[in-house]
């Protein structure tokens, strides 16, 4: 996968990386910076303290026998190897003995302690080691001081006390400061390799986790898009890791199969609507072209509109009914619903249906063991059982024996029963029967009867939004609708 | 009459209404504003809801039909604000949504009566014209009587020219919410929903077979019918 550089730095795990890389070496630079400002501080410390001590000692010497032992003593140390800076110049700065070279100028003109390194240089260093002759007096010092002093070519930092001597002559007293920038340059160096290791460590870090995430992300992403592009039965990767990502792309299969599965209904509902809906739609519109075309009577056009009119209405309650079921199978709210009486519902809807059954010479019947009440919603029972019942007062016509229906409502283990049985033909076919509650489907047999194919499918939503179930069940001979409460309450 | 009315406005109506209809829909108002007058009554239409609510606020309805779902100011809110201000004129809301909770909440905003979309004209007439009022000073009487027939509401009874009628606990109330509708159209859906209190639509017409029931009863050994079938609308008591 080929990335510019502001491509990787869009991730997640590029821009983690940077900035924790970036907060710890902030962190390591300040420590370092503060570590090294403290030990230098006690470098410069012992430094001015060897000074004082040299001084101190200087001044015994001249105590004791005056400015010839003090050029004696001064001529002796700085012979010495690794010696400190010694310089005594008179009045005027011309510098009388020592092993300084030259220095800065005006570095000896004021006393005290000098307030910046200065820059000075040895007898014998570099091309001025020809020019011994020049400082015969400190010939013997220069092997010595060359071993020293062999890794500086240009000048050398020093602090220093100046002094004036009692006569006038002007006394410093330095110590070159090799030594603490030397550990600054070390401190340096260690800290430019940490920083690179760090920046190293977090690029690699970056490499083998960071980069593996993202590549796990971009499968997700590109998954996702190829799903957006129409390929709905596609699927994100699941590596079976069970970290995080599985877990994302689980559930989000698992929406993508719900979505699937609410999109399979809707193509379904749309292509029964299509079937459904047009051939009525169809009938209408020729039905009127028929009329228009030709000459009728007053009373064949009369005749027509109120077919239309007809036709129209039962347009209007399949197109209900299929709304009506998408709205349940969406979920009414609970607002709609409170305690009914399902002892009160069988006895409403049996008397409602009592004189078309009588009519039809078939005998309705209905027996309430107890007193029973669901959490749901009166009109929607009603509706749901006078669906099962109508159905049931038409298909028992066919019974062998006298017709037959009977409703019954108890309980039977953890639910509360309402059950509709018919005496007819049945539906003999077990698929037949799973079937019969799909939206408009409509048996062979039952084509010749009126209805939309939708009552018993009503039915059964109408069951779903009242979490129960909605069973066909043979009943040798006829048909058991079972209408199966959860039961939450004793009655 | 002319040829394009409804057969239920046959039956002339003792009084004309003055009717208020707020719907947007400028084709469905122009064509209830028509048949309203072919019934006998005055329409008076307004376009939204702000109109609506300023025109029912001043004027003296006796009944206003309101469409739900109107520009400016939706219907619910026309009648609760004109509810607070203790304007009484029933109202019948139309809608085209139907469900069990859109009832309710229309009829909780105070309207009186819930119809939805599509609907025959000649169920929003009959249910206007019950609507109506002047046509509900029933209510408050104990005995109903239209011709030779008598029913008592408190002792449950039933006669017609003396004779004592038997009827079921539903036949009577059946009867009761004719009778208390005499000479006004009632549909199917009207008994369905006043004598049953189901608002959904059988599949087969169960309240045919009820009426005509209770029309044997009441009918059968009189010689004159009063219990009448209007066509493509519904029943209607009427004596003579």
């Amino acid at each position: 996968m080929a990335l510019s550089l502001p491509a990787i730095m869009r991730t997640t795990a590029a821009r983690l990386s940077a900035l924790y890389f970036l907060l710890f070496a902030l962190c390591a630079v300040l420590l370092v910076l503060y570590m090294t400002s403290l030990s230098a501080r006690m470098l410069t410390a012992q430094t001015q303290e060897t000074i004082n001590d040299e001084v101190l000692g200087l001044a015994r010497a001249y105590q004791r026998g005056g400015l010839p032992v003090l050029v004696r003593v001064v001529e002796a140390r700085s012979r010495q190897p690794g010696a400190n800076l010694y310089l005594i110049a008179d009045t005027n700065g011309q510098i009388l003995t020592g092993n300084v070279q030259s220095l800065e100028p005006g570095v000896i003109e004021t006393e005290g302690w000098t307030r910046e390194p200065f820059s000075y240089r040895r007898f014998g260093e570099g091309e001025l080691e020809r020019q011994r002759n020049t400082a015969a007096d400190q010939n013997e010092t220069q092997p010595g001081q060359n071993e020293v002093q062999a890794e500086g070519e240009k000048g050398h930092n020093a602090i220093a006390l100046v002094l004036r001597l009692p006569n006038q002559m002007i006394m410093l007293v330095g110590r070159d400061l090799g030594e603490p920038e030397r550990f600054r340059a070390v401190i340096r160096r260690s800290l430019m390799l940490a920083l690179g290791m760090m920046g190293l460590g977090g690029l690699l870090i970056w490499f083998f986790v960071g980069r593996a995430a993202l590549k796990r992300i971009d499968s997700v992403s590109e998954a996702s898009r190829r799903i957006m592009g129409g390929d709905l039965s596609g699927r994100l990767p699941v590596t079976g890791a069970g970290d995080e990502f599985d877990r994302l792309s689980e559930n989000l299969n698992a929406m993508l199969a719900r979505i699937a599965t609410l999109n399979e209904g809707l193509k379904q509902v749309s292509d029964n609507i299509a079937h459904d809906l047009k051939t009525p739609l169809t009938r209408l519109r020729n039905r009127a072209e028929a009329t228009l075309s030709g000459k009728h009577k007053t009373t064949d056009y009369r005749q027509a509109l109120e077919g239309t009119i007809a036709e129209s209405e039962q347009l209007i309650k399949t197109f209900n009914a299929i709304l009506m079921i998408s709205r349940l199978e969406a979920g009414y709210s609970s607002e709609s619903t409170s305690r009914v009486d399902l002892a009160a519902a069988v006895r409403d809807v049996v008397e409602l249906y009592e004189p078309v059954a009588e009519e039809a010479g078939v005998t309705l019947e209905s027996s309430v063991e107890g007193d029973f009440a669901v959490n749901g919603n009166r009109e929607l029972i009603g509706q749901a059982l006078s669906n099962i019942v109508d159905n049931a007062i038409k298909y028992s016509t066919d019974a062998t024996g006298k017709p037959a229906v009977r409703v019954a409502l108890g309980r039977v283990g953890g639910e509360i029963r309402l059950s509709v049985t018919d005496n007819g033909q049945g539906i003999p076919d077990d698929a037949d029967r799973a079937r019969a509650t799909e939206r408009f489907v409509r048996l062979e047999k039952s084509r010749s009867q009126p209805g939309s194919g939708l009552g018993l499918s009503l039915a059964k939503a109408i069951m779903t939004f009242h979490n129960g179930r909605l069973d066909l069940l043979p009943a040798n001979p006829g048909l058991s609708v079972v209408m199966g409460f959860p039961s939450r309450e004793n009655h | 009459m002319p040829a394009t009315t409804h057969s239920s406005s046959e039956i002339a109506y003792n009084g004309s209404m003055k009717i208020l209809v707020i719907e947007d829909d400028r084709e469905a108002a122009d064509y209830l504003e028509k048949a309203f007058a072919e019934a006998g009554h005055t329409a008076h239409v307004a376009g939204d809801g702000e109109t609506g609510f300023t025109l029912a606020d001043a004027g003296d309805y006796d009944v206003m039909v309101v469409d739900r779902m109107l520009p400016r100011r939706d219907g619910l809110s026309v009648i609760a604000g004109l509810r607070s201000r203790g304007n009484t004129t029933p109202v019948l809301i139309l809608s085209a949504l139907g469900e069990v909770d859109d009832r309710v909440t229309g009829l909780r905003a105070g309207g009186d009566d819930y119809l939805t979309k599509p609907y025959a004209f000649s169920e929003l007439l009959a249910r206007v014209e019950v609507l109506n009022r002047r046509a509900s000073a029933r209510e408050a009487e104990t005995v109903y009587r239209v011709g030779d027939l008598e029913l008592d509401r408190l002792s449950h009874s039933v006669r017609r020219a003396a004779r004592e009628i038997t009827l079921q606990p539903r036949e009577f109330r059946l009867l009761e919410y004719l009778m208390r509708h005499a000479g006004q159209v009632v549909t199917r859906t009207m008994l369905l929903e006043n004598v049953w209190d189901y608002h959904f639509d059988p599949q087969t017409n169960v309240i045919d077979v009820h009426v005509s029931r209770l029309r044997g009863k009441i009918e059968k050994g009189f010689d004159k019918p009063i219990l009448h079938t209007v066509r493509g609308a519904g029943y209607m008591l009427k004596s003579g």
